[in-house]
């Protein structure tokens, strides 16, 4: 598959204020990537600079073949042939729906036009609200159309900046599935901006977790969860608690909650400090247990409770447990690690 | 090739400057006189000589900044103002020249003339005392020194201290009877006003016919236009309520002021202009005035109108009047301590 | 950047008189004068503040959230007063009302008193110029605060009266606050007017800034003393900027919802109903009817005399200069704001800001400061070419139309920049990057977007400007080409020659001409409203 997007070695910075630092990642056609981060880690910028909305002080941007940012030169936003959906949609208000997707297809024939508007309607499955005007549209159809319009001029790459944040949160997912769903019909590349890793791991075939400027690790949702490359990810990702350990053999990290095996960082030898990260499926409740916590708060997650724990010496830890086991705060109960993907980081 | 692209570029402009540049058979007036007591006899001059006239017009030292900033430049040939203290003025500032002409020096007398030939008079008027004929006997008046009598107090209209007719009674004061006395005169007056100054000077006769005061100070010609104004009854009977008393007819005469011309001095049509002075000062145009707006006329002999004749001869100040424009700023430092607003 | 630059050479060539040492004259000034020109100033701006809001707030929100007999009128008639140029309506009233008009004696031969004998409020007076000013400066608080009650979400007003708020108590508490920046953004229109204002206060005799910096330039002569006047003068319109400013940035936070619904209409009855169409009346009445029915009287006496040919003339000369400046003043405070949108640094803005400044400096001290660099640059070409090819191009812009059409442009930017940068301000940047990343560029967007969602505002921008240009006077007198006049020329020339008859048929064109746009404006305001067109405005 051929690199539609090559982002090399960008930075951008506001002043003196350095927002991305030399970040680079490559998306092939017709993959959806995301970008994933909390705010203010520079998300944003560098999908605004992949727009053309931003110029970069150092590093390129290429689209196809084509160079499209660097310092030198930058293509400006209309130019690019880029289509972007915007965290408030900025639907035209003074427009029709048609008449919105149809504003990026001025240099069409009418009939292309008409064609192009009638299959995209279709597909966001709002060909009956064609003539309305976005006040009209509840929040998720305004969002659809948003996308229709963006998609309309075929972009070669679509940007979708934190498109779903004004939704309700029980609609988001839904809402990613079916965005999902329509840009693989059309076999869209596309680059998500989001901050909400459930919102990623439904929509995005790769993703780059970003943080302070700087791009943490590119991978699948899966690979983050159980193979974070760091600390930051480690933690940014899904649920969980670092604990401190020592190695004290090959394979084996002796922490405050008993040794634990697996595989040691590189390089670490018997003796070295270590991080490990314990999610909360890797604390059993276990009566039997000799290693007692108390439970310092609880949340009912339906058929489960997630329970927060300390152990004897003071560390928390979070336990997932089938929510048959209904214990009380300050409680105390038995746990014991069972760890399928030991996540662990030399100190 | 740049210096051809320059050149060419000068030359379309100065196509597109127009007219002004080229001295053609017309005359460019600047004028602080009202478009309707000038326009008419430009339109007069141009059907007897066929000299075309352009006209702006503004107040005198809009006009005075706008001449001095356009330099040698100023499409400008002739500046018509309608007081010698702005005459004075524009002298000073240097945008006149000498006029120079044999024919206006044989009918305007030398006094109304500037000492330098700048500029000449096109018209006289006076600035007098009205009086209410049933609450003040023309006997109790004699002169202007006399207005600050506190005898008049609460008894007299008079306008603002930014009228520049006022500006030059008070500068005449000053030339006759020095700083000092001026100022004490400027406080009396202000003790005397029966109201704070507003409005012009057919309001202060209104006023004073309305019995807000007993005396009303004005110019002459405001005096005959609300005589002779048909159509609004109220001022012509306003007007009848007061009579005209000539001041200082035992002394130095009434005080009068000038409307007056000045050939201004990189004037491009300088003897066309020569000609519309000439014409402004020909009895033709002298009745014009005393019978459109009841003007003194500057020579002697030119005819006048009815009404002119019948507010009787009298004796007017014969002081140089480029002495008003001199002691101007004075005046108006002094109106503004005496508090004279 | 460069126009706003270019448009700040006159302000900025008025104060460079301020750096020159103080003359004694200042010295004069400060002990004679200065004080009263201060405090008066100052209770003209508090009185016009107070008349200005009292009647347009009450009007604006009467004709936009109740329903009376005759409102549908009142929403344009209210915008009448604003065709009124100031003076006009001073000399009418003084007409009137003064000792020696027809009303004070009727009075008197009623009753045969004589002065002294009653009371009668002196139209001639600090109060009469307040009472002049805010009658016909009023529309501008109405205008603003009109479109903005209207723009309100219906949202934040139906919680008010869900939590037991009735009108009065809703319009207190919520609907006040939130048209707050419109309000302040009127008012300052208002009081920028009020500090240029000559003809007025001159009649009336009162000795503010206006007629303090006239006097020191022209009577005692003395620029730099003016100079510093003025620049006393911009101090005081700058702190008002400021806090116009300051108001305006809360703004942005004020709209909390995207939905437009009818808004609730409070029917009136009774004597309710009667007092709002009085409420509503009194300023028409007083504003428009009563000084143009004084003027159209006049205008019947005089009629025969001040019509004739020319006069066709100097109306299509006033109408197509009004409409030029217009345009031109739309088109660069477009220009302006969107740039200022694009690019918002600090340079940008400060020239922008000062650019807007004009808007309340006296007339003629704008054309003085535009005379004195045009002149300067006519010479200087003129020198080059002789010099170079012997040719003189004479004056190239002094004494010509685009004099003219600057110094209105100087003067009247700010009307239309704030118009424009409040409408700009409601349209959410996304919607600029949406239309860019669909291939449209800047220019481009601002066509197609911008200006169609902003139709409402450019409008108002549109005949505001044209409405004063109409009214403008001393720019034109001494700016003009020769041979050239205007309506507003030929009514002040009577005026001030105290043919106040004579004047009156040049006064009541300048209204007719303006009434068209002002008729216009109220149209266009109240169909702007529709749910769709407004309906960006959110957080």
């Amino acid at each position: 598959m051929s690199k539609q997007l090559e982002v090399n070695k960008l930075s951008v910075s506001f002043g003196k204020v350095n927002v991305i630092n030399d970040i680079s990642f490559s998306l092939a056609a017709g993959r959806i990537g995301c970008i994933l981060g909390p705010s203010g880690c520079g998300k944003t910028t560098a999908l605004r600079t992949i727009a053309g909305f931003q110029q970069p002080t150092k590093g390129y941007v290429l689209l196809g073949n084509k160079q499209i940012s660097s310092p030198q030169k930058s293509l400006p936003p209309e130019k690019r042939n880029i289509g972007m959906v915007f965290q408030d949609f900025a639907l035209f208000p003074n427009l029709t729906v048609a008449d919105n997707i149809r504003f990026g297809l001025r240099n069409w024939t009418t009939d292309a036009q008409q064609k192009r508007i009638d299959e995209l309607l279709e597909l966001i499955g709002l060909k009956h609200l064609a003539t309305a005007y976005s006040h009209q549209l509840s929040g998720g159809q305004q969002q659809r159309v948003a996308l229709a319009r963006a998609m309309a001029p075929k972009p070669d790459i679509l940007l979708l900046d934190e498109p779903f944040s004004s939704m309700d949160i029980d609609l988001r997912e839904q809402l990613a599935r079916e965005v999902r769903n329509i840009l693989k019909q059309e076999n869209i590349t596309a680059i998500l901006v989001t901050h909400d890793q459930h919102e990623a791991f439904v929509m995005a075939d790769e993703i780059c977790v970003m943080h302070d400027g700087i791009i943490q690790q590119h991978d699948t949702g899966y690979n983050l969860y159980h193979k974070p490359a760091n600390k930051f990810v480690a933690d940014f990702i899904g649920q969980g608690v670092i604990i401190t350990g020592e190695a004290i053999d090959t394979g084996k990290i002796k922490t405050e909650l008993g040794i634990i095996e697996g595989s040691t960082p590189e390089g670490c030898q018997p003796g070295c400090k270590v991080d490990v990260l314990i999610r909360p499926d890797d604390v059993i409740h276990d009566d039997e247990s000799n290693e007692q916590a108390i439970i310092i708060d609880k949340a009912f997650k339906g058929a489960e409770f997630l329970y927060t724990l300390r152990t004897r010496t003071g560390v928390e830890v979070l336990c997932l447990a089938p929510s048959h086991h209904n214990h009380q705060i300050n409680e105390s109960i038995g746990i014991r690690l069972d760890i399928d993907h030991l996540v662990v980081f030399k100190q | 090739m740049k210096l051809k692209m320059l050149s060419i570029i000068a030359a379309s402009l100065s196509v597109l400057a127009g007219s002004y540049a080229q001295a053609s058979n017309e005359v460019n007036v600047y004028s602080a006189r009202k478009e309707k007591l000038i326009k008419p006899l430009l339109d007069k001059f141009t059907a007897a000589t066929g000299i075309k006239t352009n006209l702006v017009t503004a107040k005198a030292d809009k006009l005075l900044t706008r001449l001095q900033n356009e330099g040698r430049n100023s499409p400008a040939d002739l500046f018509i103002t309608v007081d010698a203290g702005r005459l004075h003025r524009a002298r000073e500032k240097g945008v006149l020249q000498a006029i120079n002409s044999s024919t206006i020096n044989s009918i305007v007398p030398s006094h109304l003339r500037d000492p330098d030939d700048q500029w000449v008079a096109l018209s006289q008027r006076s600035r007098v005392i009205f009086y209410v004929k049933d609450r003040v006997k023309a006997d109790e008046l004699s002169s202007y020194e006399d207005l600050a009598n506190p005898k008049w107090k609460k008894r007299i209209c008079i306008r603002g201290s930014s009228n520049i007719y006022n500006q030059s009674l008070l500068a005449s004061m000053i030339e006759t009877n020095g700083e000092q006395a001026a100022e004490a005169w400027a406080r009396g007056i202000v003790a005397n006003m029966a109201r704070p100054p507003k409005g012009g000077d057919r309001d202060q006769i209104k006023a004073a016919a309305a019995g807000q005061c007993d005396i009303a100070i004005a110019n002459t010609y405001y005096y005959g236009t609300m005589l002779s104004n048909k159509k609004d009854p109220a001022q012509m009977a306003a007007a009848n309520k007061v009579a005209i008393f000539w001041p200082n007819q035992s002394g130095r005469g009434a005080h009068v002021n000038v409307s007056g011309a000045g050939i201004t001095r990189h004037a491009p049509n300088k003897e066309n202009a020569i000609r519309l002075l000439a014409f402004l000062v020909s009895p033709e145009s002298q009745k014009w005035y005393a019978e459109v707006n009841f003007e003194y006329p500057v020579t002697a002999d030119a005819e006048t109108s009815d009404m002119l004749k019948s507010w009787g001869a009298f004796k007017a100040d014969n002081l140089n009047l480029s002495r008003l424009g001199a002691n101007n700023v004075t005046a108006v430092k002094i109106m503004d301590r005496a508090g004279w607003r | 950047m460069l126009i706003a630059i270019l448009f700040s050479v006159p302000t900025l060539t008025i104060f460079t008189f301020v750096f020159q040492p103080a003359t004694d004259t200042w010295q004069h000034l400060y002990d004679t004068v200065l004080t009263e020109y201060l405090t008066n100033s100052a209770l003209l701006v508090m009185g016009v503040s107070i008349g200005s809001l009292t009647l347009g707030v009450s009007t604006a929100w009467l004709t936009s959230l109740c329903t009376f007999p005759g409102k549908k009128i009142f929403i344009w008639a209210l915008l009448l007063p604003l065709a009124m140029p100031a003076y006009i309506i001073a000399y009418t009233y003084t007409g009137m009302f003064d000792f020696a008009g027809p009303v004070q004696t009727l009075l008197r031969e009623l009753t045969g008193w004589g002065y002294g004998d009653y009371w009668f409020p002196e139209i001639r007076s600090l109060g009469g110029a307040i009472t002049m000013l805010s009658l016909v400066l009023y529309p501008y608080v109405y205008l603003l605060a009109r479109a903005a009650f209207l723009e309100q979400s219906v949202c934040v007003l139906e919680v008010s009266r869900s939590l037991g708020c009735g009108p009065w108590c809703s319009f207190y508490r919520v609907a006040l606050p939130l048209a707050r920046p419109a309000i302040v953004a009127g008012l300052s229109l208002a009081l920028m007017e009020t500090l240029a204002d000559y003809g007025t206060v001159s009649y009336f005799g009162l000795g503010v800034f206006t007629t303090g910096i006239f006097r020191t330039w022209f009577g005692l002569g003395d620029e730099t003393a003016a100079a510093k006047l003025a620049a006393l003068l911009l101090l005081f319109v700058f702190t008002l900027v400021i806090i116009e400013r300051g108001s305006r940035k809360q703004a942005r936070y004020h709209h909390t919802s995207n939905k437009y619904s009818q808004l609730p209409e409070y029917q009136l009855t009774g004597l309710r109903a009667f007092t709002a169409m009085l409420i509503c009346f009194l300023p028409v009445f007083l504003g428009f009817l009563l000084p143009g029915g004084q003027l159209a009287y006049w205008a019947g006496i005089t009629f025969d005399e001040m019509v004739d040919a020319s006069f066709i003339r100097l109306t299509m000369n006033s109408v197509l200069l009004a409409a030029s400046a217009a345009i031109l003043s739309l088109a660069l405070a477009l220009i302006l704001a969107y740039g200022k949108r694009l690019m918002p640094q600090k340079s940008v803005l400060a020239a922008v800001r000062i650019s807007g400044m004009g808007y309340a400096i006296p007339g003629t001290v704008i054309a003085v400061g535009i005379i004195i660099p045009f002149a300067w640059l006519d010479n200087t070409i003129d020198a080059f070419t002789r010099e170079h090819f012997n040719i003189s191009t004479g004056l190239l812009l002094s004494g010509t139309l685009v004099a003219v059409l600057f110094a209105y442009m100087v003067r009247f930017l700010a009307v239309s920049l704030q118009t424009v940068e409040s409408g700009l301000g409601k349209i959410k940047y996304s919607m600029d990057d949406a239309a860019r990343s669909l291939g449209y560029t800047p220019t481009e967007t601002l066509r197609k977007i911008h200006m169609p969602l902003m139709k409402g505002t450019l409008l108002t921008s549109l005949l505001i400007v044209f409405v004063d240009v109409m009214k403008e006077l001393p720019a034109t007198l001494i700016l003009r080409p020769f041979n050239f006049n205007t309506l507003a020329v030929r009514a002040f020339e009577l005026a001030s020659d105290e043919r106040l008859a004579d004047s009156a048929s040049a006064a009541i064109m300048i209204v007719l001409a303006g009434l068209i746009p002002v008729i216009l404006l109220s149209k266009s305001i109240s169909t702007s409203r529709a749910g769709h067109v407004k309906a960006t405005r959110s957080q």
